[in-house]
């Protein structure tokens, strides 16, 4: 009985710190630049790992020139691999250990943002030079209501990632990629002929990643996932069947995806890698990827706009701002990610540098800028430093403009799950009835969107 | 004569000696209070709150960020509105029993091989054990290779003996029953060795007398291994019931919760609530639902256990 009491007086006393903690954070309506005279340090995350040695070397250089620049700002960086894990998000949120310029995905913003666990940073936004060169779609991912919340660090919009050398061996033409969807099955069939476990195309369909990949391809037949009220499912329409009848042909009719589904992003690039699969949809650092922790060949791989090209998903990573922040952590970081992230030549844009200490350069991503002298800049200095065989990108690149880039819907993550089971059923049993699967999912869909309020 | 003088010290002398007494017992007990402090402390901060802290969230609706406001069975009615709660909890049931039939029995009957075996046990009792001591994360991506439809060992055995193969993780009427085995392969070693150890406590008089009266292995192991192991079995089923229930890292790495949605368990639910949907309130909810489920069986575990200790 005594320890019970001790228990809820323990519970009490620490569950009124961690609510005593609390504030909103939105901050005043200062836009004066930061005072020289005022010392301020902030903590900012996604430090590159002691393990990325070039990044982290080159980090602490830009950490350095930043602090000759301003003196009076402290930089601290907390370094973790990956960036940000969903486990440990809340977590550090909750026990107040969260960055004062934390790093987040695109697909987390807009449910960070409706948690209010993010600061408004509108009145400060001006020391942001670079921010009226932002891409207008890329700006849009941090806004909300009127308001801006945070920065880019990299974008992409979702692309056909390919195998040119299975294309060759296939007899295809790696300088030609499929352009409709209809081009991706004859393809994936005539890779997948190639015997030995070569598997034509593969699709990602468990742990919400099967879903996130429906949007993008629901995207490219010119279909959507929610109406414009944002409170209805859309995804139960001529574009999202095509999507699961494509796939359905390819996995029972052609047999061109292999016997193993419930794949996440990890088995596919091991895949990719091991030179087993020929096509899946991704975005362009997936070359760097398959490079650093699969040990592919940059020479083996090349990037197409999307099929269908009626739309894409676009993704990335940036910087959202601790609602606890005070207005001058909040310039600090502003400032610092002006420098770091968004000024070409500089920071994580020095291509040159990134050259020289042997880093793959020549990537068309990110793509931070709209078609204004910044971003011709930004474009210009990495063609210059390419070491990569960018040829292999052009296609991607030449269409970038053109495919309309979307964004994520709202609850992305709960209508994912939902997809997933979708994705799943149409991969994993010859019978799946895909007007029924639609039409479940969107009731449960409806039903998610109706709760969340969105 | 002594009592007689006890009987008449004086009041004061009386209320002095008392705390000096106090002071012996504390004194004599202050090791066992040091560990006692300790202990307590450990429960307190790492059992008692986060269970606390749970109960107060599936009340709540919070960001973590601002103050946290209360919403009364608001979180239970939306996990219970979800179309997935039911299935998590069939699931849930089916692993668990599943987990018994399975789990329950080989143990034991590896036990009661190795108890009956006369030579290597020791090295026997080490390749039993092996498993446990791998890390979970690296026994469950070893599994993922042998499930693998293609190239994985279960399919080319089964091709090795002319049957067809099977999907294993990629079919919902597979995926289940594929976790299971995965999840008694890691734990075999665990229960094998306290079957084995409540084996050898049986005095070998009683199976000497069996054989005498001609009883044979099947009849012994009835009559007397069973009987004899009775309690720790019990205990053993229902600390195995506690366990299954809470599945989490087999569903979690290698199908995420699919296919069609077949392997999500209530605490891969609980995780997704908290995690994928950042809906705290509502994984805690799903998590006190759990936790009373589980407090049934925890009172018949006690119950057994006092049991066993007289």
């Amino acid at each position: 009985m005594r320890s019970r009491i001790l228990a809820t007086a323990l519970a009490a006393a620490l569950g009124a710190t961690v609510a005593g903690c609390g504030g909103d954070g939105s901050g005043g309506k200062d836009t004066a630049p930061l005072d020289a005279g005022t010392k301020v340090s902030i903590t900012v995350g996604c430090m590159p790992a002691k393990s990325q040695a070039a990044q982290r070397k080159e980090w602490l250089e830009d950490v350095a020139a930043f602090q000759k620049l301003h003196p009076n700002i402290t930089i601290d960086g907390k370094d973790a691999f990956p960036c940000i894990d969903p486990n440990t998000f809340q977590a550090k949120l909750a026990g107040g250990q969260m960055e004062d310029v934390y790093y987040v995905y695109f697909t987390d913003v807009r449910g960070i943002i409706a948690n209010g666990q993010a600061a408004d940073i509108t009145p400060y936004i001006g020391q942001s030079k670079q921010y009226p060169n932002l891409d207008p779609a890329v700006e849009k991912v941090f806004k909300d209501g009127g308001k801006v919340y945070g920065l880019p660090r990299q974008n992409y919009s979702m692309g056909l990632f390919y195998n040119r050398t299975l294309f060759k061996k296939a007899g295809l033409d790696p300088d030609r990629p499929p352009a409709t969807w209809a081009e991706v099955r004859e393809d994936a069939k005539k890779i997948s002929g190639l015997g030995g476990g070569t598997v034509g195309y593969a699709e990602f369909s468990a742990k919400n990643q099967g879903g996130w990949h429906f949007a993008t391809s629901i995207y490219s037949q010119g279909g959507d996932m929610v109406d414009a009220s944002g409170k209805k499912a859309a995804f139960n329409s001529p574009q999202g069947k095509a999507v699961l009848q494509n796939l359905k042909d390819m996995r029972w009719t052609d047999d061109s995806m292999g016997s193993k589904q419930l794949l996440v992003d990890a088995d596919v690039q091991r895949m990719m890698a091991a030179g087993k699969l020929g096509m899946y949809l991704g975005a362009p650092d997936n070359a760097t990827a398959l490079v650093d922790q699969f040990k592919g060949k940059y020479e083996d791989y090349g990037m197409a706009p999307i099929p269908g090209s009626a739309g894409t998903l676009m993704g990335g990573d940036g910087y959202l701002f601790s609602p606890k922040a005070s207005p001058e952590k909040i310039k600090a970081g502003l400032m610092w990610l002006d420098y770091y992230a968004l000024t070409p030549g500089q920071g994580q844009l020095n291509y040159a540098r990134a050259a020289r200490d042997g880093r793959p350069v020549g990537i068309p991503q990110p793509k931070l800028f709209g078609q204004n002298a910044v971003g011709e800049k930004d474009r210009q200095l990495r063609a210059d430093a390419a070491n990569l065989p960018v040829a292999n990108f052009k296609p991607y690149e030449d269409a970038y403009s053109k495919v309309p880039g979307k964004l994520e819907p709202p609850q992305a993550q709960q209508l994912y799950t939902i997809l997933d089971s979708v994705v799943q059923a149409v991969l994993t049993r010859r019978d799946a009835n895909i007007d029924q699967l639609l039409a479940d999912a969107q009731k449960k869909a409806d039903a998610a969107l109706a709760r969340s309020g969105s | 004569m002594t009592t007689a003088r006890t009987l008449v010290r004086p009041a004061a002398a009386r209320s002095r000696r008392r705390p000096s007494r106090t002071r012996r017992t504390v004194k004599r007990n202050l090791t066992a209070y040091g560990f006692l402090c300790g202990a307590l402390i450990c429960f307190a901060f790492f059992s008692w709150y986060p269970i606390v802290r749970e109960v107060l969230l599936s009340f709540q609706k919070t960001n973590f960020v601002g103050e946290a406001r209360w919403v009364g069975f608001d979180n239970f009615r939306t996990v219970l509105a979800d179309p997935g709660f039911t299935d998590a909890w069939v699931n849930t049931a089916e692993f668990t029993l599943l987990a018994l039939v399975v789990g329950y029995v080989i143990p034991f009957a590896i036990a009661i091989v190795l108890n009956e075996l006369k030579h290597a046990r020791a090295y026997l009792r080490f390749v039993v054990y092996l498993p446990v001591m791998l890390p979970p994360a690296v026994a469950v991506l070893l599994f993922k290779w042998f499930y693998d439809p293609g190239p994985g060992l279960f399919n080319q055995l089964l091709h090795a003996a002319h049957l067809p193969g099977l999907s294993w993780l990629d079919s919902t009427s597979t995926a289940l029953i594929s976790l299971v085995i995965v999840s008694t392969w890691m734990n075999l070693g665990s229960g094998t060795l306290i079957y084995l150890a409540a084996l050898q406590s049986i005095p070998g008089e009683l199976y000497e007398a069996a054989e005498l009266d001609g009883a044979g292995l099947f009849r012994r192991i009835r009559h007397i291994t069973i009987p004899q192991t009775r309690l720790i079995l019990l205990v053993m089923l229902l600390l195995q019931i506690i366990a299954t229930m809470q599945v989490f890292i087999e569903p979690y790495l290698l199908t995420g919760g699919g296919p069609e949605g077949s392997t999500v368990t209530v605490a891969y639910l609980m995780y997704q609530y908290a995690f994928n949907f950042t809906n705290f309130g509502g994984g805690g909810a799903l998590g006190l639902m759990l936790m009373l489920v589980l407090m049934v069986f925890s009172a018949i575990y006690l119950r057994v256990s006092r049991e066993e200790a007289r």
